[in-house]
């Protein structure tokens, strides 16, 4: 399923709005990203595709306000705010996650049982 | 028990022989063999099926070994051969008139006087053929031209090269007498008897009858006869000595006493010269034959042996295979426990040797100090006591000379060094400024065989023993052994293998690198 650069990529996605929370000085989401452009793809556990170099969640913290959105390690994230997370580096991602002026982020993310949930509940 | 055979007499005078000869070498006498060995076990009259000979007759050195003191006591029965079987004395006196007849040399003079006189003729030829015309037909012959001068400078420059390549090449002492002949100097030799004969032929046929006037051809004969032998004498190196240069063999040759192995790279030789450069390397590279160091193995081998008897209750028949396998089946039964005794031995041993070296350092570390190079001014200002290198080596030796005994005897190589001897090295280690260690280190090692004097290699004499004709080249798979009388060294010969080398072209601008990052961020 590698994706060839040029067609458009098709995904079904589901959309999870994140508080983020204050801690002291910061605003944190409460997960960790791993993956990016610049990043070597094959080390990437949770990727159905070896040379995929997208953004995944590597770990969502207990009670966190990603925890309680709804998200899940392993998934994709495939925009945040608008923003395209599949061609990126792995700071640029981060600096999108992580902007001060922003108390929500509304991300689409895919993981790989979401198609068939899909067309199960459409049956 | 003790049985006296009619014959007693003549066995002690036998076994006093054997006695007297205890570096000697062959067990050449079943009759004595035997008679021992039913005198080691337990006493008794033992009718072995197969005679446990050791291998190397007795090697027992200065009474070290198990003396036995009962031989005299119990003989065999087997005394029909005593009366027939000659001493150890009289067959070394007998094999060293052998060693030094005059047959030997003959046929190694006969050759150089042959080669000697084949290569006179060759030189004499061309001046030969110059000279005659000019001493039989001075007054037919054409004047000769200043071409014809230049050709006689010419000859005579090749003479004198041809003469200093033969000299090089040909007029070196041989450094072995080999069995047989040497093939390619013989197909050499025979080459250029030919050629010169005819040569010779040409000139008498053509030139001496018909009287012919042209000096200049005459000279340019000559001319090309010497260059003829000049190509001849290129030949002879690239046969004699070029050719074997190249590694094709690789020949291991192992001592069948104590199994000490050495590898050497040789060219394409026949086995008797690839014997003799075997040799020349044994000399340098094997340690000294030590027979001392073979004993224990010979015990244990004649313990096995000496632990069951067989009896014949049958009669005379000779049932040897019977016997034989009979034994085998009994030792494998019963349960030896020799691998015990043998591993308890050795480490008791090796802690003996490393305390006498441990004390044997000390003593002669501290002898050392006693001494003092003076130097030149010191030795004008106080004559007095002044020793040179062998006093002073004197001197301090008795300090050291028991631990050294005693380290000696343990590792049983005190046969091998005289007093003398060790107070001469004393002497030169001190003349050169040599630590301690320096010193020891022809003790504490066994060198090789050079290094002892020439009584005490055991290597003198040695037999070539091959299946195939000595004069044929080294193959692959080749075995032969080379004999001597205390024991031999087989020599086994692999051909190295052809190698394929093929070749890979790397870009040096195609070594690239990227980096394999993984990070995980939190946020």
């Amino acid at each position: 399923m590698a994706h060839i650069a040029g067609l458009p990529v098709t995904a079904v996605v589901q959309r999870i709005e994140i508080h983020k929370l204050r801690q002291g000085e910061n605003l944190i989401l409460g997960f960790s990203i791993g993956g990016g452009i610049d990043q070597d793809p094959g080390q990437n556990p949770y990727s159905e595709d070896k040379s995929d170099k997208g953004i995944y969640v590597t770990r969502v913290s207990e009670g966190g306000p990603a925890e309680v959105a709804g998200l899940h390690t392993g998934d994709k994230i495939m925009q945040v705010n608008g923003w395209d997370m599949t061609m990126v580096t792995h700071d640029q991602a981060r600096k999108r996650l992580t902007k001060k002026n922003e108390d929500v982020v509304r991300l689409l993310v895919t993981r790989t049982n979401l198609e068939t949930v899909v067309r199960q509940s459409m049956q | 028990m003790d049985t006296e055979s009619t014959y007693s007499e003549y066995s002690h005078y036998s076994s006093r022989s054997r006695g007297s000869h205890r570096h000697g070498e062959r067990s050449r006498d079943r009759h004595k063999s035997r008679s021992k060995d039913g005198s080691r076990s337990e006493k008794s009259v033992t009718i072995n099926a197969p005679p446990a000979e050791p291998l190397l007759g007795d090697e027992s050195i200065h009474g070290e070994e198990v003396q036995d003191d009962n031989w005299g006591e119990t003989t065999t029965a087997v005394t029909g051969t005593s009366e027939h079987s000659i001493s150890q004395e009289d067959i070394a006196r007998i094999s060293k008139d052998m060693e030094d007849s005059v047959g030997l040399d003959c046929k190694r003079y006969l050759g150089l006087t042959v080669a000697a006189v084949l290569g006179l003729l060759v030189f004499l030829t061309p001046i030969a053929f110059l000279i005659l015309p000019q001493v039989l037909w001075r007054d037919k012959l054409e004047p000769c031209g200043t071409a014809c001068e230049g050709l006689f400078i010419s000859v005579a420059f090749k003479l004198l090269i041809l003469l200093l390549g033969t000299w090089a090449l040909f007029f070196r002492p041989p450094r072995a007498g080999m069995p047989r002949v040497f093939v390619f100097r013989v197909l050499l030799m025979v080459l250029i008897f030919l050629f010169v004969v005819s040569y010779w032929l040409f000139y008498g046929v053509r030139i001496l009858e018909t009287k012919d006037s042209n000096y200049q051809g005459i000279v340019q004969y000559a001319v090309s006869l010497v260059d003829a032998l000049l190509f001849i004498h290129y030949l002879a190196i690239v046969l004699l000595e070029m050719r074997q240069l190249q590694p094709m063999f690789s020949v291991k040759a192992t001592r069948s006493t104590d199994g000490e192995t050495y590898f050497y790279s040789l060219g394409h030789l026949s086995i008797q010269r690839a014997a003799v450069v075997i040799l020349e390397n044994y000399y340098k590279d094997f340690s000294v034959h030590n027979p001392a160091l073979l004993t224990a193995s010979k015990s244990r081998a004649a313990k096995h042996m000496a632990g069951l008897k067989v009896y014949n209750v049958d009669g005379p028949e000779n049932n040897a295979p019977g016997q034989s396998r009979a034994m085998i089946t009994a030792a494998a039964r019963r349960r030896d426990t020799s691998h015990n005794d043998l591993y308890y031995e050795e480490a008791d041993h090796d802690r003996r040797v490393k305390k006498r070296k441990s004390r044997l350092v000390v003593a002669v570390e501290e002898a050392f100090t006693h001494i003092k190079r003076m130097q030149e001014e010191e030795q004008k200002k106080a004559p007095g006591e002044v020793m040179d290198p062998r006093e002073a080596a004197q001197a301090i030796f008795p300090s050291m000379a028991r631990a050294l005994q005693k380290y000696l005897r343990t590792t049983r190589q005190h046969h091998c060094h005289t007093m003398e001897s060790i107070q001469q090295h004393l002497a030169f280690c001190i003349t050169n400024n040599m630590t301690p260690k320096a010193f020891l280190e022809s003790y504490l090692n066994p060198g090789p065989t050079l290094q002892y004097s020439q009584n005490r290699w055991f290597a003198r004499q040695w037999t070539l023993v091959s299946e195939k004709a000595v004069t044929n080249g080294l193959n692959d798979g080749v075995v032969f052994v080379l004999k001597c009388t205390d024991f031999s060294l087989v020599v086994t010969v692999k051909k190295i293998p052809f190698i394929k080398l093929s070749e890979e072209f790397i870009d040096p601008k195609s070594h690239k690198f990227v980096l394999r990052l993984q990070s995980e961020t939190s946020v």
